[in-house]
């Protein structure tokens, strides 16, 4: 099991001819990844890959192929155009890793999405994957190991870290999810926590913020109420002075809250076991299992 | 983004929101002519002084002065015009005053506090009034929370009639002043919109004894991802508010913010940047800088990367954090050692590398002929440069 994405998830790429996309896509099919279309506006009739058609449009793209869910690699000043054809057209799981796309875009995006039947997981994140099964992302599919951890996290390679230690440690994951550090994403940290909650094949959690937003915050305090398995979190930015920048849009210190200090004892006091530093993230999660039994 | 707050005036100018307008001035020789200008312009004898910085506070710090009358007014305007004004936000090095924005006095009768930025909880706009302006707003929300009122606007729907009555009532506004407030809070949330503003905060709003409105000071950000449609704010950028090194990062498209410690760190990936210097500060170290190369690190961007970390003296040794995913760490370390070469540093390098051939790339750093100490986990990696950089 698995949340989200598995053997029978049914992908276009939206961007497929650019640099991006056609890197990717050719590394998400080494992968296993059932690519059935790409979407490129005016590139309509050529063909990537040897058979993988590409479409105009979204909606052409998903009827022919039943696709089931799409990827996004186009320059972020068309993203959220790209997600918003997807969401009309009816794609169930819309995957966004264009970084840069306008807050006022998004604010957008979010309230369509909010009255429609699809998810989006980002933008500016490395995507989801599925085991060995499927990658609907840019994160290194090799570091994975099939297990029972569910890893859902704000940041890309700080996920890598947190994969390989749980490897290392002994641990696989079933699904790892990079959810996108903006201040608007579409899959919050309460929703990815609910669909682990669900996934029988799920026992563990790591859950991987960062100083600014109350998102850590609010996921804590529902997860008390909410989730049976063990969770393990991390907040980065201990060290990231005031009212600065960090390079994600969302990680900006705007109230006493949202610092790594604040949101560590509120985890704490919910219940989440905290790994303090990075390096702690494996071995706590191994351990907390082990209590868990 | 940030921009001054003439500029940001010069902005609600363009939208009919009423300002206290004034006159730039750069140079000392300009003083005398600009407040002439000012008391024929806006029929005035009395003046305000005010620094031109963006950081906050500059009240505090002495860069706001205001003057009775033209003597003390130019007097004013040639001790704030050059000094080093120090802030609570500024840091104690302070940052120096290279323009001046001379305005007209107003005899004030009340001040109010309006502000426009994103709930991120609610994904919406909210729109802030409160009676209690041109004070610590922050205490206000805190202390007495109820003298704050908020309207979340809904992106598709827009501002509505009854939400701006709500804010401007709530304000105590009737008959003229009620129609003017009305008007204000439209058009201040029209521009917001339109320049893709994160924040737009005027504090204080001030009604004068004569019953008008205008906007005396104010906070206007802008998202730096939305500039590409905003070729005039983007214009307004003052390079003088922006730290050297960072402007030069930028243009290397590296994301670089110095701190104070002297630790220098390299990481691919802002979060991975984040909990390195996390580590380093856990153990026992102090992190000089935060610098997030990308996804993708290559020789160029590794080079480009030292340059920065060295332009701050105080770095004692150099940290590089990089998890290789498609990128392949046995390319990044030979990017590391062209690199090291290239610049003939002398502060000692740890190097550790995760992922994609990490045993092939710690067997090219250990037989490399340039020093560089490999290291294995992050622990290991804190370790070892926490130790070099106090050796």
């Amino acid at each position: 099991m698995s949340i989200l994405i598995n053997n029978d998830t049914r992908v276009i790429v939206q961007g497929i001819t650019g640099s991006e996309g056609l890197f990717h896509s050719k590394q998400m099919i080494d992968y296993g990844t059932n690519i059935v279309a790409g979407v490129t506006p005016g590139k309509g009739g050529n063909i990537v890959f040897d058979s993988i058609p590409v479409y105009n449009t979204v909606e052409e793209a998903k009827t022919k192929h039943d696709a089931t869910a799409s990827i996004i690699f186009v320059p972020p000043r068309f993203a959220a155009g790209a997600i918003i054809e997807s969401i009309e057209s009816g794609i169930e799981l819309i995957v966004c890793i264009s970084e840069g796309i306008p807050i006022r875009d998004m604010v957008r995006v979010k309230h369509l999405l909010e009255n429609s039947s699809s998810r989006l997981i980002g933008p500016n994140c490395p995507g989801i994957i599925t085991v060995d099964e499927c990658k609907l992302g840019i994160m290194p599919g090799f570091i994975c190991k099939k297990g029972n951890i569910g890893v859902i996290s704000k940041s890309g390679t700080l996920t890598y870290e947190a994969i390989d230690q749980l490897v290392k440690n002994g641990l696989g994951q079933t699904t790892a999810m990079g959810i996108g550090g903006d201040p608007i994403i579409g899959t919050d940290m309460i929703s990815a926590l609910k669909l682990f909650e669900d996934d029988p094949a799920t026992e563990g959690i790591v859950m991987i913020g960062e100083i600014g937003g109350q998102m850590e915050n609010e996921a804590a305090r529902w997860a008390k109420e909410n989730i049976t398995k063990p969770i393990v979190g991390f907040i980065a930015g201990q060290t990231a002075p005031p009212g600065r920048r960090m390079g994600h849009a969302g990680a900006i210190i705007s109230g006493g809250d949202e610092t790594a200090e604040a949101k560590n004892k509120i985890l704490g006091d919910c219940g989440i076991t905290v790994a303090k530093s990075v390096a702690e993230i494996g071995n706590k999660m191994k351990e907390s299992l082990t209590l868990n039994v | 983004m940030k921009i001054h707050e003439y500029q940001g005036k010069q902005i609600l100018g363009s939208y009919d929101i009423p300002i206290q307008d004034g006159v730039v001035v750069e140079t000392k020789e300009n003083i005398e002519s600009a407040i002439d200008e000012v008391a024929t312009k806006f029929k005035c004898s009395e003046f305000i002084v005010k620094a031109q910085i963006h950081a906050g506070g500059r009240g505090k710090g002495g860069g706001v002065k205001y003057c009775a009358d033209k003597t003390s007014a130019v007097d004013a305007a040639n001790k704030i015009l050059g000094m080093n004004l120090v802030t609570p936000q500024t840091g104690e090095s302070g940052q120096k005053v290279r323009k001046i924005y001379i305005t007209k006095a107003f005899d004030i009768a009340h001040e109010y506090y309006v502000a426009i930025t994103l709930d991120r909880s609610k994904n919406q706009d909210v729109i802030m009034v409160s009676t209690e302006g041109g004070m610590d707003i922050e205490k206000v929300a805190e202390e007495t929370p109820e003298k704050i009122i908020k309207v979340w606007v809904d992106p598709l729907a827009g501002l509505k009639v009854k939400q701006v009555a709500k804010l401007a009532e709530g304000l105590g506004f009737k008959d003229s002043l009620l129609e003017q407030a009305s008007d204000v809070f439209y058009k201040l949330y029209k521009c917001y919109i339109e320049k893709d503003a994160t924040l737009l905060e005027i504090n204080p709003l001030v009604k004068t004894k004569d019953n008008n409105i205008f906007a005396l000071d104010l906070k206007f950000n802008f998202d730096g991802n939305a500039m590409f449609r905003h070729a005039d704010i983007n214009e307004m950028e003052d390079p003088f508010e922006v730290d050297d090194t960072e402007l030069e990062a930028s243009k290397y498209n590296l994301n670089y913010i110095k701190l104070d410690g002297n630790v220098g760190c390299m990481v691919n990936g802002a979060g991975l940047a984040m909990a390195t210097m996390d580590i380093i500060k856990l153990s026992g170290g102090d992190p000089a800088n935060f610098l997030d190369v990308g996804g993708a690190a290559s020789v160029e961007t590794v080079t480009n990367g030292f340059k920065i970390i060295l332009k701050d003296p105080n770095v004692k040794a150099i940290l590089i954090n990089i998890f290789g995913g498609i990128v392949r760490c046995d390319r990044v370390a030979k990017g590391v050692i062209q690199a090291v070469k290239g610049l003939n540093l002398d502060v000692p390098v740890v190097v550790r590398l995760e992922g994609t051939n990490s045993t092939e790339a710690k067997d090219i750093l250990n037989n490399s002929d340039v020093e560089i100490i490999p290291a294995t986990t992050m622990q290991d990696a804190a370790d070892k440069v926490v130790d070099a950089a106090l050796n």
